[in-house]
């Protein structure tokens, strides 16, 4: 299997504060980790650093083989990851097709052109609507996205990502804030994500991890707590002492 | 089968009512070409004045481009607008007389200060970005007083003009031609600016507007992008520049004040900004009636110009010209 | 050597009338997220209240200028709770343009008001003479004005780490949300800050009006170099206002002193180079 994302040895620290403390794993193709651990554990944190958000002060992040530590977001994006946000981050009064579109002359890297207007690239016009309709929000084409129910603009968040077509997908969170009742289609979107796909889960909601995950990561202030397969996570008292509970 | 393929076209049109058009760049500018063909036809005496809405509305358009379309609030675009003055003017008086040259030498100016200060600039953000703007600014304002060599200092440039344009149409006392040169680079201007904006990179700059961290998560690259903006901004700013010192035949140090750079603000709050549009319409209504009050007491002008700021801001134009709007644009 | 003296003084009592106009608005940005910029309006009412009182109802300079200081404390309660506290939760350009538009009509309010002339605060005898140090005699005004900014700054300093508003005022800078969620009495600590503010650009107008002229422009006319010392010296911190202006006051006098006709570019330069080397502020990373 091939390694996706190779995470070694992140350290971190924000002034006296340790926030990743040497975290190493690694994420192959087709695998979908979930990173899981109590609030403050430095999830969001190092879920920034692997995306670009944050430089971490020591270690290394390659993708697919590639050292990305110094690369600013839009490198790691063109080699291959794409991520979602914890707390949604859309632009709030582009129409939804425009966001999605946006995304897709970004893949194409199409953004320098300053002549031909956006109406006139009907492959991506209709790709966009493709994308929206797998999604079932066709009908809001034309809808700012700030006036999207929550739910849908979470669906929008996994859209753009799934839109860049990447390698390496980063969900922070993808059902916070969801109400219980409205999160079945963004959890048959989870479940429909390409399989070669690498997938690494920041998540709380326990159901969903164990349905979803091949392999568990708990961390805890900052540092890796556990690294295995959802039965043995289960089962490791460590994990439970600090996180499951009972 | 040929029913279905009908039947499968006729939804796939029903579905697209619903998604997001832009209006086609042409009709905004022509219309513009229109009203202000117009005006200079029937109001040949008040040319001067036409020029000078001309003028501002393309240098407040430029302010749109980087404040409205970008969302990088700026009270030191003055310096970009007194740079193509300058540069016009003394391209004229030591070089060569013609003003469609001098005009491209005001064009580059201000897109290479642009450039140069936005390189720096555009490393910071909200209040910091906008103080820089300012001592950017102050520092090309320093500069130009200083240089009185070439720039007259206190005293202004003077003693230069231009030669006719395209070698026929030379500029009369009257200010006709000057008019409709000013109107015809205005035109051009918003319609480039038209086709920018509704372009992937202007659809990517919006979004870094509204959303930065969303932009860069998609993999822009934010900098650069907003640094070749700013740089167009600065090009449209310069030829507004040139055009000013060509048509008057003066530039003083007034085209970098602080106060040139608010007053263009000001302009633009109160058409609306970014849609462009807004820039021409908020320029036309202030140059007129800054020329209306221009013979009452200035301490009366600013009385009127500050509530008029503060109504502006507790009722958004957005809703007074909602019909201007659906005429001169649509909703991206 | 003589020069470089003067410059000193002269810079450090600039950059105090500065730090005392700018302490204010440094606190209601960082506290409010508010920009203010009709603060300049602020400095020329307590100036010209104090001029007015001096010279037209003939008080005496002890008595007009703490009813001057209260008067602009008053109009700056008045504004807040009227009007500019409903504009917190706007974008930071309507603010911005708010403001100027105030500021615009405050102007044209003095103008009309008490026209458009030089207001001048005659100083009582002891101030307006010489003050023998011993090593070097200085103007006693300029005496005055070191002593109130150092004055000023101390008892800015105090009030925030030794009384329980200083701590309310601390947690609203941090986290309005919260503060007022632990039963931390939001609204009051915005108005007795902003009202603070006014008060002290008052006293600045006040201080300064020598160095910088009451007239009705003054509003706008040095509301830049307020906003330089704010954003260099951080919003909301007092002690990186206090460095900033004392270090751009000395540096503009420098200028005005050694190189008049570059105007000023060194102290634009120097601001510019400062905020690049530490955006967030002088003392903060």
């Amino acid at each position: 299997m091939t390694r996706l994302l190779q995470v070694r040895s992140l350290d971190k620290r924000f002034g006296g504060l340790h926030v990743t403390r040497n975290v190493s794993f690694s994420l192959a193709e087709g695998e979908r980790l979930a990173l899981i651990g109590p609030n403050g554990a430095g999830k969001t944190t190092l879920v920034n650093q692997i995306s670009g958000v944050l430089r971490p002060d020591s270690g290394a992040i390659h993708l697919r083989g590639e050292d990305v530590t110094r690369q600013p977001q839009a490198g790691r994006v063109r080699a291959g990851l794409a991520r979602t946000f914890q707390i949604t981050t859309l632009a709030p009064h582009f129409p939804v097709q425009r966001q999605i579109e946006l995304a897709l002359f970004e893949r194409e890297r199409l953004t320098w052109r300053a002549w031909r207007g956006i109406d006139r690239y009907p492959a991506l016009q209709a790709e966009a609507q493709e994308l929206l309709a797998r999604f079932g929000l066709r009908r809001h084409a034309a809808t700012p996205t700030q006036d999207l129910a929550y739910g849908e603009q979470r669906l929008i968040e996994m859209a753009l990502a799934l839109a860049l077509r990447p390698k390496v997908l980063l969900l922070d969170e993808p059902m916070a804030g969801v109400p219980k009742g409205d999160g079945a289609r963004l959890l048959e979107a989870l479940g429909a994500l390409p399989r070669e796909l690498g997938v690494l889960l920041v998540e709380h909601d326990m159901d969903l991890v164990f349905r979803f995950a091949t392999r568990i990561l708990v961390l805890a202030e900052g540092a890796m707590l556990a690294d295995g397969t959802p039965e043995q996570i289960r089962r490791d008292p460590k994990v439970r002492a600090a996180y499951l509970g009972n | 089968m040929n029913t279905m393929t009908l039947l499968r076209a006729r939804l796939e049109k029903a579905g697209d009512a619903s998604a997001p058009r832009c209006a086609p760049p042409w009709r905004a500018p022509l219309a513009t070409f229109a009203i202000g063909l117009a005006a200079c036809t029937l109001l040949p005496e008040h040319a001067g004045l036409l020029t000078r809405v001309f003028i501002m509305a393309m240098f407040v358009l430029s302010l749109d481009l980087a404040v409205g379309v970008a969302g990088l609030a700026t009270l030191g675009h003055a310096a970009l607008f007194g740079v193509g003055a300058y540069a016009a003017g003394i391209f004229a008086l030591k070089v060569m007389p013609d003003p469609l040259v001098g005009l491209a030498i005001g064009v580059a100016a201000g897109a290479l200060l642009a450039f140069a200060s936005g390189a720096f600039l555009l490393r910071y953000q909200g209040f910091t970005f906008l103080m820089l703007t300012v001592a950017v600014a102050q520092i090309v304002l320093s500069l130009a007083q200083k240089a009185r060599d070439w720039t007259g200092g206190d005293d202004g440039l003077s003693g230069f003009s231009v030669s006719p344009l395209l070698g026929r149409f030379a500029f009369d006392l009257e200010g006709r031609v000057a008019a409709l040169y000013a109107l015809a680079v205005l035109v051009v201007a918003f319609y480039m600016l038209r086709r920018l904006v509704d372009s992937p990179f202007g659809l990517a700059v919006r979004g870094i507007h509204e959303n930065r961290a969303r932009m860069a998560a998609l993999g822009t690259p934010v900098y650069a992008r907003l640094l070749v903006l700013y740089t167009v901004a600065g090009a449209v700013a310069g030829a507004a520049g040139a055009l000013s010192a060509q048509t008057t035949a003066v530039v003083g140090l007034d085209s970098l004040s602080f106060a040139l750079s608010a007053e263009a603000l000001v302009m633009l709050i109160l058409g609306g900004a970014g849609r462009l549009a807004g820039a021409l319409v908020g320029a036309t209504v202030f140059t007129l009636l800054h020329h209306t009050a221009a013979s009452i007491n200035p301490y009366h002008w600013l009385s009127v110009v500050g509530i008029l700021l503060m109504l502006v801001v507790l009722v958004p134009p957005a809703k007074v010209w909602p019909w201007l709007r659906s005429r001169l644009g649509a909703k991206a | 050597m003589s020069t470089l003296a003067n410059i000193l003084i002269d810079g450090v009592a600039y950059g105090m009338v500065l730090f005392v106009i700018a302490v204010g608005l440094s606190v209601t940005l960082g506290l409010m997220r508010f920009v203010n910029l009709s603060h300049g309006a602020f400095a020329m009412v307590g100036g010209y209240c104090a001029a007015l009182l001096t010279r037209e109802a003939q008080w005496s300079f002890w008595g007009a200028v703490p009813v001057a200081i209260l008067a602009t404390a008053l109009l700056g309660a008045v504004l807040e709770v009227l009007v500019l506290r409903h504009l917190y939760r706007r974008k930071e350009l309507d603010q911005v343009l708010f403001t100027i538009g105030l500021s615009f009509l405050l102007i044209a309010g003095t103008n009309a008001l008490v026209g458009p002339q030089v207001q001048l605060i005659p100083l009582p005898p002891v101030l307006a003479g010489s003050v023998d140090l011993g090593f070097r005699t200085l103007p006693a005004q300029r005496l005055l004005v070191i002593g109130a900014g150092l004055a000023v700054a101390a008892a800015a300093a105090w009030t925030v780490t030794r009384t329980r508003f200083g701590v309310w005022l601390r947690a609203a800078v941090d986290h309005a949300g919260t503060a007022s969620a632990l039963g931390i009495p939001i609204r009051t600590v915005q108005c007795v800050s902003f009202a603070a503010g006014a008060a002290l650009a008052g006293f600045g107008g006040i201080l300064g009006a020598e160095l910088m002229p009451l007239e009705p422009y003054y509003a706008l006319k040095y509301l830049v170099l307020v906003l330089v010392v704010v954003a260099v010296g951080g919003m909301g911190s007092i002690a990186g206002s206090l460095a900033a202006a004392v270090l751009l006051g000395v540096i503009e006098t420098a200028s005005k002193y050694l190189a008049s006709d570059w105007g000023n570019l060194f102290f634009f330069l120097a601001m510019a180079a400062l905020l690049a080397w530490r955006p967030n502020g002088l003392l903060k990373r």
